[in-house]
């Protein structure tokens, strides 16, 4: 699949959103806090970009709003529904801790379930399609929550939680480092499924139905340039560069990031420093997963351009 | 719960009926007009005819994409007068009046010294108008494209069967239940093959291809046999052999219809040898068993022998003579054509080769059909029936864009002939005015009627009936600038258009002054040596002038060869102009019915053009020329409307057929009807006449027909066809290179006239891989061929911005076993070579093809600035011509000399004997070569098109 | 709504005959002309003269290559001692694919704004380019690649099985079937209702072994695919050899077309 910026940012910043939020939503952080206030306005802020990002991809964002529509069948409807209902909660909580300085642990515990579902909606737009097949799979869904979780927990003890007197930054930092590793382990099923799956099901023989005759192969495109369809779906990274840069996400999702977490409890003085470039780091890395999401991702579609040997090669 | 409403019911708009010209097919349209934007009528749909007879209401893509086409960027817009170098692209535009008296400052002058105009049109169908309009000048130097395109095929036809594929016949599509296809990708038959290629499978028949590469019609083929190019000829004799061997022949139907039982003279070594023995009057001679004597032909009630070697007198001379039928049995009895011989030179294994044989005599023998209907045959004898042998077969460039075309298309008609399938029920039919033997059509002219100027004695092409014919002058000098019908081709019936530019600019045999052309990328895509042609354009003499002096041209589109012209007259779009597609020309009839038609303007046209037609006319009228102008020297005819409608080839009859007689009653002859092109209109723009129920069948010596062909005026009395398994023309021929006769071959061509003339259809090497000798196999090894892609009409399709985006580039494919042992893959680029060329390509890897031959689409390459395209566009960096590795002249012999890349007959180009060698290219730039830098424009594309959005809510 | 009928009154759709498809693109060509003009917004085509031309298309030609993988590789429900293909001896299939207008059509279940929505008079899936906010999610639903936005409109594009022209009255009555049906030279193309078992596309489907693409997405597609044939080998089970001796050479030929023509023999031609 086309690894489009914009969704890519979405997902990434939305879920990065959602994670802090649901952190904030569980009652860290001192709601009288300057930072804790300030977390709020990142948390919805980051949300926001994220969805506003994601309309950029549409070819006719004016009528976004009818996307609420269809939240009985489509995981985006529902998404967008979710996003938005989500928001009166989150919002609430953020104008309390502003204005009144307040926290209300029912309220607060609605919104942290709410973002948990919409980063599960997110996740089931992609996950839900029985055409990618490495999509296809509860681990798809696991790995988003997981990453959000991960990226807003990372903000969280970053930025805010040790200016908001939250309980011990060493701890934070001890949990951090075990969501990346659940994380990571979630994406390592993932990758290892996917790898296995490739197109799933189909083969060009069933695509073809011709299967019955013997061993089928793409001999001419139907028009000699790219198109929508293979621009959008066909697109292919070589192995070479998917495994090399599966090795870059890794090291600055994983290694760089649990290194430098450690060296911030190693270090309490450049604590701030550390974290910060601890957490830069995982965005990096998480932003370099949710773009091989896509870019290695096989539609079904693809077949009918020759399969694995003839994808639109990514330069 | 209630679907949405929707509007389903928008009108078209109003509907106008014409013929598509897309292509030389001549389908019927239906072209919808609406209203656009600024209120202009513009075209909204384009759909096939149902009621045309051609294509019965379908429409293939490039009809449908006419639109496109219409509205092409690369339309011409007004006359053109060069002001850079030749082939630079640049020009000015100037008016009609001015481009029209430069035209007639060139030409009138030629008049004196009509040979140094040469007038050559390319796929045109206008033939008649343009042929009789060079023959007013006085030229020698015309001819249409067919030279290079298909001639083999058409002469072969018309020599064997008084027929030929395409425009001239087609299968029985309704009832062949057995069809063979030899070496067609596409054809001009475009839209009636495909709708017999679904009636057949349909109606359960079996369909064998032909063909080294297995894509097109060759794909949904019940068998397909991947031949090696240019064997076809091996194993259609093979086949013939097997039918000899196992008695499979119609006997009956050859005695009856063809010149088997002709008595040919055995007498070696002397003039006479070879030709058919003949009565006094000139009638052939046959043995008849029961009176033991020879007799003529049309003698009734006799009992013609087949076998017997009798002695007759021939002048004074008793000879010893043998019915053509035994000379037929003897030589293809020998073993050399047994499947097992020829199996390791086709390609095809020798059981695969058995089994067509059997096959077809199977369906022919076994599996007759009868048409329960009377008629009465030319002897006058009646029958109650019509009996079928649903064999039919069809072959196009495959067999014939060969150097052994004309031998290979003849043993095809022959075979037809020995299963009695030719114009039979399920057979192969000839369309009307067809049949019509060799001897009714018209022999070669190449001199004027009276003196050196003034009209010449009669139309320049023909079919030439011994030496006495060719187009020489006292002194055995080529008349003509092409030496069409000379001893290099002496039966080039449609001319050697593609050695015009070559002979030209070497002066050979003669310099010329003017070269005029119409609708031909002789630049470019119709030329061999492409880059050679392009040097030949643009050379200069030591005086700085151009050997060629002066290039009309005349084209719709910026074409590659617009820029190497000197005048450029624009022409309009086919839904602007109008046009005559007519019997005298190149009939579009099918095999139940005469039909002609016509274009009109559908849509006039918004820039500075006029129609070709209209605009040769117009300069015949201020030439002077005969016929075109009245006594007081004013123009004959206003337009081409007018002459299609008005001009009288012979009283009564007239470029068209169809409503004719003052109240547009008449169809064939009658006097000229004012209101003919209305009624044209009025029936979809096209006339049909229906044959007599009993005239269906066996048109070639069936009473019927030949009476109501007479009526129509297709001949002015009967002319039945004698089938000519055995062609005396050739031994005519072969006896002059031999010694005897008047007119003699130069030395060097006698050997080669004595092999490949051979009266009895043979099989002898391509010239190119012959010539090679032990090159061919250590250094080009392999075969390289061109196939028609079916959305893309030779060069024109590239402007089509809906065409070009399925053929925007064109890779070479190779098979896997080439590619394996090159160590070639999917995309890489390659260096292909020919003794004579290079060229860097991208391929492709095949499986389905001859593992000797590699092919690619044809004509998708494109010279940068061309077609109104982006300098980058794919078609200019990516795509590419294989005729950069063609010569029109193959290398040179021991003599020094160099032989045509042609047959020896008929002169036809020999595209497909091209040999080639492939290596994988080193890594570097993806862009093919050679690069031809670019031709300037003043073409503006648009970056987006959203085509019809006016009529879209 | 975005929810898929639960049951259509009919199932209007193609039916493909692979066996008869040449590969001509006359059906696409035709499909863009008709529809560039038709329901909703033209098709559009970017960089049409340029190095990149790309535009948006109902319907498209695939070209593949199939090589048999053992001598008598035979097509579902096709007869014995036919063969489809000789191992290794590759064939080509020229492959028309425009949508198939699924039964359980994913790529209206995902969209989010109820512009893609199955019709259940008919079946046809459509979409609604007013609410369509192009999205793209549908056309990643499919897996047949059916759908196609267009880059200048913004809005998702698909077949509409020509229903501006089956139901159109301003259409002779021949005339109302699809554009890509109606300009098919083969005729490898046909158009009907495949919930009548009855109807000339049933009889095909059934006749022919008219199969599904990818069953295994649970699509349900309407469209069929008709297999190639099954073909036998030339001259199988034709007797061919002479009637009387076989002699290689012409003599013996020569003596008995002697015997044929004085009646002593059955000659082909005596009648
Ligand atoms: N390698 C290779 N080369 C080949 C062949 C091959 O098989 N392989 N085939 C050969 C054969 S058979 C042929 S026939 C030739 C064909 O070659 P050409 O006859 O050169 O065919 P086109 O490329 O169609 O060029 C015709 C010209 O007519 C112009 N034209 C189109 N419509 C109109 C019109 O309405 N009016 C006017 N005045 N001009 C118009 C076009 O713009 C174009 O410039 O190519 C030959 N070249
Ligand atoms: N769409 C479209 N239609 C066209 C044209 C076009 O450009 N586009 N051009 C028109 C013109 S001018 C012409 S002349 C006709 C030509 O119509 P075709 O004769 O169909 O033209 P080609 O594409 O030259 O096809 C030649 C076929 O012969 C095969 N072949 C080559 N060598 C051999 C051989 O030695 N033996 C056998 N058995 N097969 C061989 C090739 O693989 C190819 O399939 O088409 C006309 N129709
Ligand atoms: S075959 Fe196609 S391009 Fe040629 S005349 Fe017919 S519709 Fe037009
Ligand atoms: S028009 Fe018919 S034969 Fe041509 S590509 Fe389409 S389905 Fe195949
Ligand atoms: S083919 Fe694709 S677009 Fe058409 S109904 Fe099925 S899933 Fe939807
Ligand atoms: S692109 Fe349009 S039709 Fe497709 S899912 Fe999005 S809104 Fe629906
Ligand atoms: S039914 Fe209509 S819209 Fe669909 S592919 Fe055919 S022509 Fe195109
Ligand atoms: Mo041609």
């Amino acid at each position: 699949m086309h690894p489009a910026l914009s969704v890519i940012l979405f997902t990434t910043l939305s879920g990065a959103g959602y994670g802090l939020a649901f952190v904030l939503a569980l009652g860290h952080g001192n709601p009288g806090a300057l930072s804790t206030k300030i977390a709020w306005f990142v948390a919805l802020a980051l949300i926001a970009i994220g969805l506003i990002s994601s309309t950029f991809h549409l070819g006719n964002p004016q009528r976004a709003w009818r996307a609420f529509s269809q939240w009985r069948t489509s995981w985006l409807s529902r998404e967008g529904v979710m996003a938005v209902l989500t928001f009166i909660p989150l919002t609430l909580l953020a104008a309390m801790s502003v204005f009144n300085d307040s926290f209300h642990i029912g309220l607060g515990y609605l919104g942290g379930i709410m973002c948990a579902i919409t980063v599960y909606c997110t996740a089931m737009i992609y996950g839900s399609m029985r055409t990618v097949a490495t999509w296809h799979t509860g681990w798809t869904a696991a790995s988003y929550l997981a990453f959000s979780l991960t990226t807003g927990t990372a903000i969280y003890l970053t930025a805010f939680g040790p200016a908001a007197g939250s309980d011990s930054n060493v701890i934070w930092i001890w949990l951090a480092i075990v969501f990346i590793a659940i994380a990571w382990l979630i994406k390592y099923m993932w990758v290892r499924r996917g790898q296995a799956v490739g197109f799933g099901e189909s083969t060009m023989e069933s695509a073809t139905g011709l299967g019955g005759i013997g061993k089928v192969r793409l001999l001419e495109r139907p028009h000699m340039m790219g198109n929508y369809l293979t621009n959008e779906m066909a697109f292919r990274i070589a192995r070479k560069h998917e495994s090399k840069l599966w090795r870059i996400a890794l090291v600055l999702g994983v290694i760089l990031p649990i290194a430098l977490f450690v060296l911030a409890i190693a270090l309490p003085s450049a604590n701030l420093f550390f974290s910060g470039v601890a957490t830069l780091s995982l965005l990096a890395g998480v932003f370099l997963e949710r773009w091989l999401f896509f870019a290695t991702a096989r539609h079904a579609v693809g077949l009918y351009y020759g399969g694995d040997e003839a994808l639109v090669p990514a330069e | 719960m209630a679907d949405r409403e929707i509007e389903l019911s928008e009108p078209l708009g109003e509907k106008h009926s014409t013929t598509c010209y897309m292509c030389a097919c001549r389908c019927g349209i239906n072209v919808y007009l609406k209203p656009g934007e600024n209120g202009e009528k513009s075209v909204r749909y384009i759909e096939g005819n149902r009621d045309h007879p051609v294509n019965q209401g379908v429409l293939c893509a490039k009809g449908s994409a006419g639109i496109m086409q219409h509205y092409s960027p690369a339309r011409l817009k007004a006359p053109m007068i060069r002001v850079g170098p030749r082939g630079s692209g640049e020009f000015k535009e100037i008016s009609w009046e001015e481009a029209l008296q430069t035209a007639v400052d060139w030409m009138g002058p030629l008049k004196e010294d009509p040979k140094k105009l040469a007038f050559f049109t390319g796929r045109d169908q206008s033939q008649s108008l343009t042929s009789w309009w060079a023959q007013q000048f006085g030229t020698p130097n015309y001819a249409a494209h067919g030279g290079f395109c298909s001639v083999n095929m058409a002469a072969a036809g018309i020599y064997t069967i008084g027929g030929a594929f395409w425009e001239f016949g087609s299968p029985d599509w309704e009832r062949t239940k057995l069809f063979v296809m030899f070496g067609v990708a596409e054809d001009h038959d475009s839209n009636p093959i495909k709708i017999g290629i679904g009636k057949l499978k349909k109606n359960g028949g079996r369909f064998v291809s032909v063909n080294p590469v297995r894509t097109g019609y060759s794909a949904v083929a019940d068998n397909w046999l991947g031949i090696r190019p240019g064997t076809d000829g091996l194993l259609i004799l093979s086949v013939i052999h097997e039918l000899f061997r196992t008695r499979q022949i119609d006997l009956d139907y050859l005695i009856r219809y063809s010149n088997a039982p002709f008595l040919v003279i055995d007498a070696p070594g002397t003039a006479q040898h070879g030709l058919i023995a003949r009565d006094k009057n000139g009638v052939e001679l046959i043995w008849d068993s029961a009176k033991k004597k020879a007799v003529p032909h049309t003698t009734k009630g006799v009992v013609p022998n087949l076998t017997a070697e009798v002695s007759v007198t021939q002048g004074r001379k008793k000879v010893k003579a043998r019915p053509v039928f035994t000379l037929l049995a003897e030589e293809y009895s020998k073993a050399e054509y047994a499947p097992e011989a020829i199996a390791p030179q086709t390609g095809i294994a020798a059981e695969t080769i058995r089994g067509l044989a059997a096959e077809i005599a199977h369906v022919a023998f076994q599996e007759e059909i009868t048409i329960e209907q009377e008629w009465v045959d030319m002897k006058g004898e009646k029958h109650d029936r019509f009996i079928g042998r649903p064999v039919s077969m069809h072959a196009m460039r495959g067999i014939s864009a060969h150097s052994n075309g004309f031998q290979t298309c003849r043993a095809l008609h022959v075979l037809q002939v020995l299963i009695g399938s030719v114009d039979c029920p399920g057979g192969f039919r000839c369309k009307p005015s067809y049949p019509k033997p060799y001897t009714a059509h018209p022999k070669p002219h190449a001199r004027n009627a009276k003196g050196d100027t003034g009209p010449l004695a009669g139309p320049h092409l023909g079919y030439p009936h011994g030496p006495e014919d060719l187009a020489l002058d006292d002194d055995g000098n080529p008349l003509r600038i092409d030496k069409a019908f000379t001893w290099d081709a002496p039966l080039s019936a449609h001319g050697m258009m593609h050695m015009v530019i070559a002979n030209a600019h070497a002066g050979d045999p003669y310099k010329i002054d003017t070269l005029f052309m119409y609708m031909a990328n002789m630049a470019w895509n119709s030329s061999m040596n492409t880059r050679g042609v392009i040097d030949m354009l643009t050379d200069k003499t030591e005086d700085g002038d151009y050997v060629i002096p002066h290039i009309i041209y005349s084209d719709a589109y910026n074409s590659e060869m617009v820029s190497y012209s000197d005048l450029i007259l624009p022409d309009t779009t086919y839904l602007e102009r109008h046009d005559c597609i007519s019997l005298l020309d190149r009939p579009c009839s099918e095999p139940e019915a005469v039909v002609d038609s016509i274009r009109w303007p559908v849509v006039e046209p918004n820039r500075d053009v006029r129609g070709f037609q209209s605009v040769v006319l117009d300069l015949g009228a201020r030439l002077g020329l005969p016929g075109m102008v009245n006594e007081d020297g004013s123009a004959k005819f206003k337009d081409y409307a007018d002459y299609m409608v008005n001009h009288e080839r012979k009283p009564g009859i007239g470029p068209l057929a169809g409503y004719r007689g003052k109240d547009g009653d008449k169809a064939g002859r009658g006097e000229p009807n004012p209101d003919q092109l209305e009624r044209y209109k009025e029936n979809g723009s096209f006339s049909m006449t229906h044959l007599p129920e009993d005239a269906l069948f066996f048109k070639h010596a069936n009473k019927s027909y030949q009476d109501f062909a007479v009526d129509m005026g297709f001949f002015d009395a009967p002319q039945p066809v004698t089938f000519n398994l055995y062609l005396e023309v050739l031994q005519k021929f072969r006896l002059a290179a031999q010694g005897h006769g008047d007119v003699q071959p130069p030395d060097r061509l006698r050997g080669r006239i004595e092999t490949t003339f051979n009266p009895l259809p043979t099989w002898y090497a391509p010239f190119e891989g012959a010539d090679l000798g032990e090159r061919t196999e250590k250094e080009f090894p392999y075969h390289a061929l061109t196939q028609r892609p079916m959305a893309m009409y030779h060069s024109w399709g590239s402007q089509n911005a809906w065409l070009r985006q399925i053929h925007t580039k064109n890779p070479l494919y190779v098979p896997s076993a080439i590619c394996d042992a090159k160590g070639l893959e999917d995309g890489d680029w390659a260096w292909v070579t020919s003794w004579h060329g290079k060229i860097k390509v991208e391929i492709a890897r095949m499986e389905a093809v001859n593992d000797h031959t590699m092919w690619t689409w044809n004509a998708i390459g494109k010279r940068r600035g061309a077609w109104a395209l982006d300098k980058d566009a794919p078609e200019a960096t990516k795509g590419f011509l294989l005729n950069h590795l063609m010569n029109e002249l193959l290398p040179p012999r021991k003599d020094g000399y160099r032989w045509a890349n042609s047959d020896p007959i008929t002169g036809q180009a020999a595209w497909y004997d091209l040999r080639v060698n492939i290596e994988k290219a080193e890594a570097g730039a993806e862009v093919s070569e050679p690069v031809i830098p670019a031709q300037k424009t003043s073409d503006k594309s648009p970056n987006e098109i959203r085509y019809g959005l006016e009529w879209t809510k | 709504m975005t929810s898929l009928p639960t049951q259509t009154n009919k199932k209007l759709g193609l039916v493909i005959d692979l066996d008869t498809c040449v590969g001509c693109h006359a059906c696409v060509i035709n499909c863009k002309e008709w529809n560039t003009s038709g329901y909703g917004t033209a098709l559009s085509d970017q960089d049409p003269y340029g190095a990149n031309p790309v535009g948006a298309w109902l319907n498209r030609i695939h070209t593949f290559e199939v090589t048999p993988m053992a001598h008598s590789a035979k097509p579902r429900g096709q007869g014995v001692g036919e063969v489809i293909g000789t191992a290794g001896e590759a064939r080509v299939v020229h492959f028309p694919k425009s949508c198939l207008h699924c039964e359980d059509a994913p790529c209206v279940t995902v969209c989010p704004t109820g512009a893609s929505y199955k019709r259940e008079e008919d079946g046809i899936v459509l979409v609604d380019e007013d609410k369509c906010i192009g999205c793209g999610l549908c056309a990643w639903g499919c897996a047949y690649g059916a759908r196609e936005m267009d880059a200048a409109a913004g809005v998702m594009k698909k077949c509409t099985l020509c229903i501006d022209r089956i139901y159109n009255e301003e259409l002779e009555e021949i005339d109302r079937q699809p554009a890509c049906v109606r300009t098919c030279p083969a005729g490898a193309r046909h158009f009907g209702d495949l919930a009548d078992p009855n109807s000339d596309v049933s009889v095909l489907v059934k006749e022919r072994g008219g199969f599904d693409l990818m069953p295994e997405q649970g699509t349900k597609p309407v469209n069929k695919y008709l297999p190639p044939r099954a073909r036998t080998d030339l001259g199988v089970g034709r007797s061919f050899e002479a009637a009387e001796e076989s002699t290689e050479n012409a003599d013996g030929l020569l003596g008995w077309i002697d015997r044929a023509l004085s009646g002593t023999t059955r000659s082909k031609g005596a009648r």
